[in-house]
């Protein structure tokens, strides 16, 4: 009964996002309006698409998964999720409306040479979506045999579809419905969010004081079957002494400094009109993203009372918590829902994330590097990308199937994240604030930043480490030997040597007049706006 | 008000409407004000975020302490940067209106100097 449920309503939300991709498709005519959406989104309908650019999959279920089996320290997850738009606020976004057109990469180019420079944007622009896609795909996957157990779907036929929807998004609606699916996406969220908020408080007959008693004694039974209570406000329970409070530090670094260098989210600040307008956006964006890390309480203590995680455990693990919830407390038919819901985020987001890749190869490399800077012909970089979006769609599909549903990906989102706070977030604050700064600067704060990212992952605990006999496959460590970095994010260390690289580079690079010169238009043009890309009216 | 202290015929100097904009005490002002904002406030708030994990990496008894009924402190602590975060947000918003009349009356001042804010994007005019 509830897998026709779910079924149906998975149907339903791949019409209705096939049906706003059609009429977006007739209204993409220009390379603004596949790119930027004719710049015309307003502040709140941005606000809402950058929330649902942002609450992946990971958010919903993994972080309702997080409470449910370690309690609060699962809830310091949902703190550093909305203060990163902080930096969003104050530092980049307003600048980068003005004085880009596309992508990141054009704040830098502004000023500094442009080949170099949006080569390596480039590069880490791709590495950044590319990773983040193939664990969002991965996790699509799994999700998606696990919700409809019982219906004939297998992963690999998961994945694909996941991929083709995503593909056909981006390259018939470009980023005019990219935005929309966005924005239906994040409403289903929050929606979703607050009815199931609302049943686990009623279950507790609305009654704050009871719900807290409930939290503070869990119980649930050891590996070895003894039974253990425990209050589960209490920190300390995943984040155990010596490396736990780094590890925590340094995702909170990785957060914090990593969500404004993400090229899916800085896209979305080209398709509003003006400064202004981003700026705006971005509190809408606050207000939701905020709202739904503090639910997070509801659906994760929820999960963790009324559920328990003995039963989660046994029926699919921890990103099964919120699901699992749902079908306790309201039947089938919420069940069926709110993995609809979770469905439609994973959709969403590997959308936003193919866009903003095959932009940044249409852009920066095939325009600005290859041809430097000439569109041949009309329409050839519109073109371009859709073909990359096709094959970016194509790769991620492969390798998701290749890697298989036991595969671990969750560090190429943490990956993913250290790549954008360690490569661009240093270039783009020195390129937007900094006068003396310049291409070499640039290039090193780019490169050191992304090799440090990668190599720690590398040496670090996700990919090294020893497995008992038992552990089969994919769900191996790749690398059978004690990690020698011994923390899975790698922010702590790698974001200091992104800026170290940038600031080494400007000052054995040579003093460079140009880029003082254009720096100095580059203040006027972020500060006023002036000669800023407009709004392109129908 | 702008303060003109050249000459406001854009004609005869030939100066770019960049380096018009630079020289303006009203974009000095503006910049500095933005500076006054938002240096203070980001320390603020990477301190006030950081202090979380910190506490309750280093001072796990301390954070359990119980203080609303079975409510610890590292709760009440981590629910507090959200409200913080949305307390800034609007901070921001409010001063930035200020910003925004200083940037629509350096255009207007361009404007009225016979500057095109239209014509490319490059040196000179």
């Amino acid at each position: 009964m509830h897998l026709d449920m779910t079924l149906v309503l998975f149907l339903s939300f791949i019409a209705v996002t096939l049906g706003i991709t059609a009429w977006a498709s007739r209204r993409s005519g220009s390379s603004a309006s596949f790119f930027a959406a004719n710049r015309q989104i307003t502040a709140w309908q941005n606000g809402v698409a950058v929330a649902g650019d942002y609450m992946s999959a990971a958010s919903f279920l993994g972080i309702a998964g997080l409470i449910a089996f370690f309690g609060y320290d699962g809830f310091m997850y949902s703190v550093g999720w909305l203060v990163a738009y902080l930096t969003v606020l104050l530092i980049v976004a307003e600048p980068l409306r003005n004085a880009g057109k596309y992508t990141m990469a054009d704040v830098l180019a502004y000023r500094l040479n442009p080949r170099p420079v949006r080569a390596m944007a480039s590069l880490s622009t791709l590495t950044v979506s590319t990773f983040y896609m193939i664990a969002q795909m991965v996790g699509a996957g799994a999700l998606v045999t696990l919700l409809l157990k019982g219906s004939h779907i297998s992963y690999t036929a998961a994945v694909t579809g996941v991929g083709i929807l995503m593909i056909v998004y981006v390259v018939f609606g470009g980023m005019l419905a990219t935005t929309w699916v966005q924005i239906i996406k994040a409403v289903l969220l929050i929606a979703g969010t607050i009815l199931l908020s609302i049943l686990v408080l009623a279950h507790f007959h609305f009654s704050l004081p009871e719900f807290f008693q409930a939290i503070s004694q869990v119980s649930y039974h050891a590996p070895d079957g003894k039974l253990i209570v425990k209050d589960f406000m209490t920190p300390g329970l995943r984040f155990k002494p010596p490396y736990g409070p780094l590890e925590l530090i340094s995702l909170g670094m990785a957060l914090i400094f990593g969500t404004a260098g993400l090229p899916h989210i800085l896209v979305r600040f080209y398709t509003v009109p003006d400064a202004k307008t981003a700026r705006h956006s971005v509190v809408w964006a606050m207000a939701i993203i905020g709202s739904f890390y503090i639910m997070t309480t509801f659906l994760g203590f929820g999960a963790a009372t009324i559920v328990g995680r003995d039963f989660i455990a046994k029926n699919g693990g921890t990103n099964m918590s919120a699901p699992l919830l749902a079908k306790a407390i309201a039947g089938d038919v919420f069940f069926a829902f709110i993995s609809a819901i979770a469905f439609a985020t994973i959709l969403a987001v590997v959308a936003g994330l193919t866009i903003s890749a095959s932009t940044s190869f249409a852009h920066d490399v095939w325009t600005n590097v290859i041809h430097r800077g000439v569109e041949r012909a009309p329409g050839e970089e519109r073109m371009v990308a859709r073909v990359a979006a096709f094959v970016v769609g194509a790769i991620a599909i492969a390798i998701a199937i290749v890697l298989g549903p036991t595969a671990n990906v969750a560090f190429l989102v943490a990956l993913a994240f250290a790549v954008a706070a360690s490569a661009n977030l240093p270039v783009i604050v020195f390129s937007i604030y900094w006068k003396r700064f310049n291409t070499t600067g640039a290039v090193c704060g780019l490169a050191f930043g992304l090799l440090a990212s990668i190599l720690l992952i590398l040496i670090g605990p996700s990919v090294m480490g020893i497995d008992a006999v038992t552990v089969f496959g994919a769900a191996r460590h790749p690398i059978q030997h004690a990690p020698i970095f011994p923390l899975e994010n790698p922010g702590l260390l790698s974001i200091p040597i992104g800026f170290a690289g940038a600031l080494l580079g400007t000052f054995l690079g040579a003093k460079d007049l140009h880029s003082v010169q254009r720096f100095e238009e580059l203040e006027v043009r972020a500060n006023t706006g002036l000669g800023s890309e407009k709004a392109i009216a129908h | 008000m702008a303060t003109l202290r050249t000459t406001n015929n854009a004609a005869d100097v030939g100066k770019s409407k960049w380096d018009r904009v630079q020289e303006m005490d009203e974009f000095r002002l503006l910049l500095l004000a933005k500076r006054e904002f938002v240096i203070p406030t980001t320390v603020f708030f990477v301190v006030y975020y950081f202090a979380l994990p910190v506490l309750v990496g280093y001072a796990p008894e301390f954070m359990s302490k119980r203080v609303l009924g079975p409510v610890n402190l590292a709760y009440l602590f981590a629910l507090s940067q959200f409200f913080v975060a949305w307390g800034i947000a609007y901070a921001y918003v409010r001063v930035a209106r200020k910003f925004d009349k200083f940037g629509a009356h350096i255009l207007e001042t361009l404007k009225r100097e016979g500057y095109d804010e239209n014509q490319g994007g490059k040196r000179g005019l």
